[in-house]
């Protein structure tokens, strides 16, 4: 597959990582230089720069023959409307989105877009982490 | 109406100022805390310190009881989402949002924001008409009714120099609606005859445009 990910924060050099590590061609934007340190220097997939929600970015990126597309900046707001970008305009198959805010999370996802809050994952992982510790002791 | 305002810059501000003296009741957001500081002063009860895009601020302020929201941040991701969430979220019935990027405005629209106002090409558009020579410029779209009003200058070497419009092939759905001659306005009627260098002004769907441009000969 071709992956499209936007934003190479922690979780988007890890998971540009993750997929190369299993046979997927990358292709990772960002709108600082900088943040492409995050990435191993393993990393063999293509490095953009450019603003996400710029439909001209997203074409260098490749994005008309991409298989699937992954919004994780760390704006809510730009991973909504770059996936909207890539979903509407580009007709990409698979979509995802990172959204903290989860009642905008909830919204989108009855939209139509796949959202994924990991405020409320890691919000029940630490709940079950606390209450796991108080039944075991 | 109730109306809430997304962004507390100048547009903000001035909208803000200008639906108050209406008689509208606004609501301005601002999530900069400096910012409303300075804004309360004189907006007192007409704004507020929260920011449009989360849900938790739109319900604090009603925004399930809003007529219009308008969206007038200096990003566009955010107008964007301040807009879909009034929609979807809160049921509102208008949503209005100003486009930074003209190229999103494609965009904006097919994911059901109700109006787009784009501020860049508006003063590109207003710069164009007051260059001297011969242009031809899109000074507003009306959406509803699904028309362009434009203006163009006439140059000499135009095939119109000299003819009364009824000598004129027009585009099907198109009105010249007003002549300008140096600082002359003349209503154009069937008999009205065309100069060089006069300005028109007209009405004309997108698509009769470009057979207007051939018929006038402008550029």
């Amino acid at each position: 597959m071709k992956i499209i990910i936007l934003g190479c924060g922690r979780v988007g050099a890890t998971l540009a990582m993750k997929m190369e590590e299993v046979g997927h061609s990358v292709t990772i934007i960002d709108n600082s230089n900088d943040s492409f340190r995050r990435l191993d220097p393993k990393f063999r997939g293509v490095k953009i720069l450019g603003n996400g929600v710029d439909e001209e970015t997203l074409r260098r990126a490749g994005i008309e023959t991409a298989d699937a597309f992954a919004a994780v900046t760390n704006g809510d707001n730009r991973n909504i409307m770059a996936s909207q970008i890539a979903k509407e305009i580009f007709h990409v198959r698979k979509v995802v989105c990172r959204i903290y805010d989860p009642i905008r999370q909830s919204t989108y996802n009855l939209l139509g877009l796949e959202a994924i809050s990991p405020t409320i994952i890691g919000a029940n992982m630490l709940f079950d982490a606390i209450i796991g510790i108080q039944r075991s002791s | 109406m109730y109306i809430i305002v997304g962004g507390g810059g100048d547009v903000g501000y001035y909208l803000t100022k200008n639906l108050l003296r209406q008689g509208h009741e606004v609501l301005l957001l601002e999530k900069d805390t400096s910012r409303y500081n300075t804004l309360s002063e004189e907006l007192g009860q007409a704004i507020y310190n929260g920011d449009a895009c989360e849900a938790r601020t739109m319900e604090e302020v009603g925004a399930r009881r809003a007529d219009v929201v308008i969206a007038v941040t200096g990003h566009d991701e955010d107008n964007l989402v301040i807009c879909q969430m009034a929609k979807r979220y809160f049921k509102v019935g208008r949503t209005i949002a100003r486009l930074n990027n003209p190229k999103h405005e494609l965009l904006f629209q097919k994911l059901g924001i109700d109006v787009t106002v784009s501020p860049t090409k508006a003063i590109l558009s207003l710069i164009e008409s007051e260059l001297p020579g011969p242009h031809f410029v899109l000074l507003m779209t009306l959406k509803r009714a699904g028309l362009e009003i434009v203006e163009m200058s006439i140059p000499p070497t135009s095939p119109v120099v000299g003819k009364q419009l009824s000598q004129i092939n027009l585009p099907r759905r198109c009105h010249l609606s007003l002549i300008l001659r140096g600082d002359e306005p003349i209503f154009p009627e069937r008999d009205t005859r065309l100069l060089a260098n006069d300005d028109v002004y007209a009405l004309v769907t997108k698509e009769g445009e470009e057979e207007l441009r051939n018929t006038f000969g402008t550029s």
